[in-house]
């Protein structure tokens, strides 16, 4: 595929994603205008669903230029795009706190009678959560646009300065991000339920967002491996090593899952245990041991092998695999919280804005990767993965 | 008296290595080695080797690591002795969980690391290649392919003068003793 056709594919796939996301978007308006509390619950898990591959492709940019490992040169491009959504996903914050006083019970009148919630009102009040959304896009944006901007100078200007200036920003970025997404997680899903306290959440996370993303990376890569930029780099080796990217994840997420559910069942606390009671009841218990079983064991069991890592259309299933249970999983954090003992009823609006938010999302995805070249000139492993890549096999 | 070993060949670097060894293999030898100072990509195809075992043997150590860290809590827990901890059941699987995949992890990596050492015949206090003086190269810059002498088309001098046309640094014969 030469790169007039990679960018005519591009354009009609951003043409496609863009009108199925603006059918989505008025379902879900025509549902905002019937019942606006339903659509802020079910926008708040889309939302989050969506913004999981834009944070998470920031963070493997960054740990690329820190690592310079030789499996991200193909996908660098691919991460640089994806992260260039986040001035977007900054404006879709928008209905999340345009329904603050329906999603988090510390922003409701009633709030004033809970002392437990009285406690925290340094932290979890409107003007300061309103001051921390801002703060989280800006960084976040700025993050992503620096990222895309300083990559395009390395193409025409040469390796320096701008490879020095990308392994700055991505040290200090990398820091920022965890701190800025752990708080972030407090504020967008862990204070949905106020009383409830996990330290490991924040990073719990994150690694699900780094998961997210790379399981959308092996779903890009395919998508482009036959083009004129890709043919060269990416062959089965790639494919394994993010199989085995994935797998990590798999066992990161499982591991602060078990870490967190082990510590709050031995405390036994009023403040903690409820969170997790509420997901053991009212057909909750059957999402939370289908997540044991298909967000982790399956894939554990398909990644252990190379016969799933080195061929390329079973590692496509199975991250497609891997996006669905992060659904699962999202939903299965945030919605318990705001029905409390309603029970599973997955709404129509769920699918409206999840649609919705990511025609948009991969609209916007290929509008910033159509314009620049797939492979970043000027890359210091570029001649090493050309040469593995074509070596001696 | 002392029996051949092998015939080997000797490159300088890994892809003449890597086209050798395919051209032997091609030529029907069976009983084939090579020696490198690195582990060379794509050498167990080239000498025509099935592929190691050792991913099942180290599932197999996993489960009965599981199986076993599992038993241990459960004996102890709910058969040996059953004490009551703040109302909470016998079996709390929960708990036993930390013991389980730590017993998971150690019993496949004893598998992987015996395993390996069982698989490579290892300890070896001696090996006939080091009856060849050139050999200590082998674990610097020089790259041995061997043909070994209970290969069933062996003839020592069809052997080296087939070695000789794959344009090797040097083809010497190996001793066994």
């Amino acid at each position: 595929m030469s790169t007039q056709e990679t960018n005519s594919e591009l354009a009609g796939l951003q043409t496609k994603a863009l009108l199925v996301g603006a059918l989505g978007l008025a379902a879900a308006a025509a549902g905002f205008a019937m019942d606006s509390e339903q659509f802020y619950r079910s926008y708040l898990t889309g939302y989050l669903y969506w913004l999981a591959p834009t944070l998470g492709c920031l963070g493997w940019t960054m740990i690329y230029h820190l690592t310079a490992a030789s499996w991200g040169v193909p996908a660098r491009r691919i991460w640089e795009s994806a992260g260039r959504t986040m001035p977007l996903m900054g404006i879709l914050a928008i209905p999340v706190v345009m329904g603050m006083q329906t999603l988090f019970p510390w922003a409701r009148p009633e709030a004033v009678d809970d002392a437990l919630i009285q406690a925290k009102v340094a932290f979890l009040n409107e003007p300061f959560f309103l001051a921390r959304v801002v703060f989280y896009v800006v960084l976040w944006s700025a993050i992503g646009i620096l990222l895309s901007r300083w990559s395009l100078q390395q193409d025409t200007e040469g390796p320096q300065p701008a490879i020095r200036k990308l392994r700055a920003l991505s040290g200090a970025g990398l820091v920022l991000m965890a701190l800025s997404l752990t708080f972030f997680s407090v504020d967008f899903v862990m204070s949905l339920d106020p009383h409830w306290f996990s330290t490991i959440f924040g990073f719990l996370f994150a690694a699900a967002d780094l998961l997210a993303a790379m399981a959308f990376t092996v779903l890009a890569v395919r998508f482009l491996e036959k083009t004129d930029s890709l043919k060269k780099l990416v062959n089965v080796n790639t494919y394994h090593d993010y199989g085995n990217l994935l797998l990590a994840f798999i066992m990161l997420w499982t591991y602060m899952n078990l870490s967190q559910f082990l510590i709050i069942w031995s405390g036994n606390t009023q403040e903690e245990a409820p969170w997790y009671l509420e997901r053991m009841g009212d057909g909750w218990l059957v999402i939370s041991q289908a997540l044991i079983i298909f967000h982790f064991a399956l894939p554990l069991l398909f990644l252990l092998t190379r016969w799933t890592k080195r061929n390329p259309s079973r590692l496509v299933f199975v991250a497609v695999w891997i996006l669905v249970m992060r659904f699962v999983d999202l939903y299965w954090l945030t919605q318990p919280s705001m029905s409390h003992g309603g029970g599973v009823h997955l709404h129509w609006m769920d699918l409206a804005v999840l649609i919705g938010l990511g025609g948009l999302w991969v609209g916007f995805f290929a509008m910033h990767l159509k314009d620049k070249p797939l492979l970043a000139k000027n890359d210091p492993r570029l001649a090493e993965v050309l040469e593995i890549a074509g070596g001696h096999h | 008296m002392s029996n051949l070993f092998c015939i080997a060949a000797e490159f300088d670097d890994e892809h003449k290595l890597l086209e050798a060894c395919n051209k032997t293999r091609q030529a029907g030898y069976k009983n084939i080695d090579a020696y490198t100072p690195f582990a060379v990509h794509g050498i167990r195809e080239a000498l025509g080797q099935p592929a190691t075992k050792m991913p099942w043997a180290v599932f197999a150590g996993g489960l009965l690591g599981l199986s076993v860290g599992f038993g241990l809590c459960y004996w102890v827990s709910v058969l040996e002795l059953p004490y009551n901890v703040g109302g909470r059941p016998l079996n709390s699987w929960v708990s036993f969980i930390p013991v389980t995949f730590e017993c998971t992890i150690l019993l496949s990596a004893f598998t992987a690391v015996f395993g390996m050492f069982g698989l490579n015949g290892l300890p070896l206090p001696n090996h006939p290649m080091f009856n060849l003086p050139s050999f200590l190269r082998a674990s610097q810059d020089r790259f041995f392919l061997v043909v070994e002498s209970d290969d069933p088309k062996f003839e020592p001098s069809k052997v080296s003068a087939f070695l000789e046309t794959l344009n090797p640094l040097e083809v010497r014969e190996v001793e066994d003793e």
